[in-house]
């Protein structure tokens, strides 16, 4: 995990060095030095808030361009539902999909449609017994991260189970090699359509352990754009969709959790809204409840930074495309919901903690940079400008004790020893 | 005990939306020196049912914390009401929350009984009308 490959990088050309992301950034991973800001990988969780927050458009979520699907001789869509909000006057999935097969796509696998398998095995897993409650979800990436960064009893608490990018990515491959047999594996390309920067970066480090089998990820807004080229032109389109009431819910916050049948959940959205619910899981509240859903983005998935349409007006879209369908069209609730257990092949492995912020390995020697931080910070004039390149002034103490900064880039403390050093020369 | 760190915090009984603050700073501050996961976790949860308890009866107070590679130490005080009867202060279930408070789901009557568990030792020093000071100690191993 030490080279966590990111998604988010920065346009040096276009950074002015200004402190926007700098005080936004919810893990104070951006420290600006020589003018530019610099993303300390191993603290980034890939939220995308800096991509926000840039007001020169310095920050860029680095995916794959439509023309690279080309690469491959049978390339298949995997549209996230959130991209189904993201149209005006949408009354059926399927002219989204059939924009994909126009768009040059020789087929499309529904990401809601893995998700509804996903929200089967999570009613499943909260029946078995010995199973840490509450259980949170693992579909968001930043969330696990975070977790794994900060919350080393919470690790247990993690679905132990594959979000549904996986296991859409292996049943999309899965269908493309049993219709296509005389297909190299190499030349079906699998092509994930994402709502956010975070997703395009799991995809990349395969952070479960397992092979992630997606081997393009193209923005949302990119194909969005292209899509809604295409899309005027249609009739009528193929029936295509295979979607339920489910699988488009988990779009938007509330819509995977309300997917347990059972009101004993919470879901929150909004990094910042995120942490708080986090502390208060790890003070041990909330023992009553069972699910926890917790999305980076405002508004869950259709909040992510590559979406087009603000994630309010997406839910209320998808709110009505979903009336007349139905509940779920991946599960079989006839059978599977009793005494059925999750297949092993869909458990991942748990995740681990792997703590960022320590001082030191020796605890002698964290204990005297911990102390030396506090005088320090008692020096400093705590207005928290960022004028120095660091977040605040406590993490500013902690930049200069780590040795990564010098304490003479504070400008308000040089001001004030400047001007002592005029008064007594009078 | 030649190393020692303190950490000071005041304690805003008027911003119940503020409460447990103090202990989520400690919690950092706890990781940042590679304290073990377990000892992080109960440090965390004294403090922060004993600061909630100082919002909620006593309009705040003083916590301090004492850290050594040994022992952590948490001395919260206040100038509240005091407790008039300690041993039923600390039956679980006992609590003289108002309803306000208890509508946000605190005052379950767990707030002392927990400090107890996931301390070493428990001192309440308390005068009904001067107020309460309780001392926790957590040691490291």
């Amino acid at each position: 995990m030490n080279e966590y490959r990111h998604s988010v990088s920065l346009d040096t050309g276009k950074c002015k060095g200004c402190t926007h992301c700098l005080r936004r950034c919810p893990v104070e991973a951006i420290r600006i030095r020589d003018g530019k800001a610099h993303i300390d990988a191993k603290r980034c969780i890939d939220c995308g808030v800096c991509i926000d927050v840039c007001p020169h458009k310095a920050k860029k979520a680095t995916c794959d361009k439509l023309e690279d699907i080309k690469r491959f001789k049978y390339k298949v869509a995997l549209p996230a539902p959130s991209l189904y909000g993201q149209f005006d006057n949408l009354d059926d999935i399927d002219y989204v999909l059939q924009g994909l097969l126009d768009l040059g796509f020789d087929d499309v696998y529904e990401v809601s449609r893995a998700a509804e398998v996903i929200s089967g095995f999570t009613r499943l897993y909260l029946r078995k017994k010995d199973v840490k409650k509450p259980v949170i979800s693992s579909a968001c990436p930043v969330i696990v991260r975070l977790i794994s960064m900060r919350y080393p009893y919470l690790c247990e608490n993690i679905l132990p189970i594959m979000p549904p990018i996986d296991l859409a990515a292996q049943k999309a491959r899965e269908k493309a090699e049993a219709a296509h047999p005389e297909l190299d594996p190499e030349d079906i390309g699998i092509v994930f359509i994402s709502p956010c920067p975070a997703k395009a970066s799991y995809v990349k480090n395969n952070t479960n352990g397992d092979h992630v089998d997606v081997d393009l990820v193209l923005s949302m807004s990119d194909v969005y754009f292209e899509l809604i080229g295409v899309m005027k032109k249609k009739l009528s389109p193929l029936p295509i969709s295979r979607t339920g009431m489910i699988g488009v819910s988990w779009a938007s916050t509330g819509g995977e959790a309300s997917a347990i049948f059972n009101d004993k959940y919470l879901a929150a959205d909004g990094i910042e809204n995120v942490m708080r619910v986090l502390e208060q899981l790890d003070n041990g509240d909330f023992p009553f409840l069972e699910y926890i859903e917790l999305n980076a983005c405002p508004g869950g998935c259709v909040g992510g930074m590559l979406t087009v349409e603000n994630p309010y007006i997406a839910k209320a879209r998808l709110q009505s495309l979903k009336r007349y369908l139905p509940v779920s069209e991946n599960w079989d609730f006839r059978d599977s919901e009793d005494d059925c257990d999750v297949p092993d092949e869909f458990f991942t492995d748990p995740v681990e903690y792997a703590p960022v912020s320590r001082l030191s390995d020796n605890m002698s020697d964290a204990m005297r940079k911990m102390a030396r931080i506090q005088a320090l910070v008692e020096e400093l004039p705590g207005i928290d400008c960022g004028s120095c390149g660091s977040p605040t002034c406590a993490c500013f103490a902690e930049d200069v004790v780590r040795g990564l900064t010098d304490i003479n880039q504070c400008v308000v403390r040089m001001r004030k020893k400047l001007e002592e050093a005029e008064k007594s020369e009078k | 005990m030649d190393e020692a760190l303190n950490f000071h915090y005041d304690v805003d009984g008027e911003n119940f939306t503020s409460a447990g603050n103090a202990s989520v700073q400690v919690k950092r501050k706890l990781r940042q020196l590679g304290f073990p996961p377990e000892l992080i976790k109960r440090v965390s949860i004294a403090m922060y049912e004993g600061e909630i308890n100082m919002v909620i009866h006593a309009n705040g107070g003083k916590a301090d914390v004492l850290v050594t590679p040994e022992v952590i130490t948490i001395v919260l005080a206040d100038e509240g009401p005091g407790i008039a009867d300690v041993a039923l202060a600390m039956r679980e279930g006992y609590s003289t929350a108002p309803d306000n408070v208890r509508s946000l789901g605190f005052g379950a009557g767990m707030g002392l009984p927990n400090m107890k568990r996931y301390t070493d030792s428990m001192d309440i020093q308390t005068k009904v009308g001067v107020g309460t000071t309780i001392t926790m100690t957590v040691r490291v191993s």
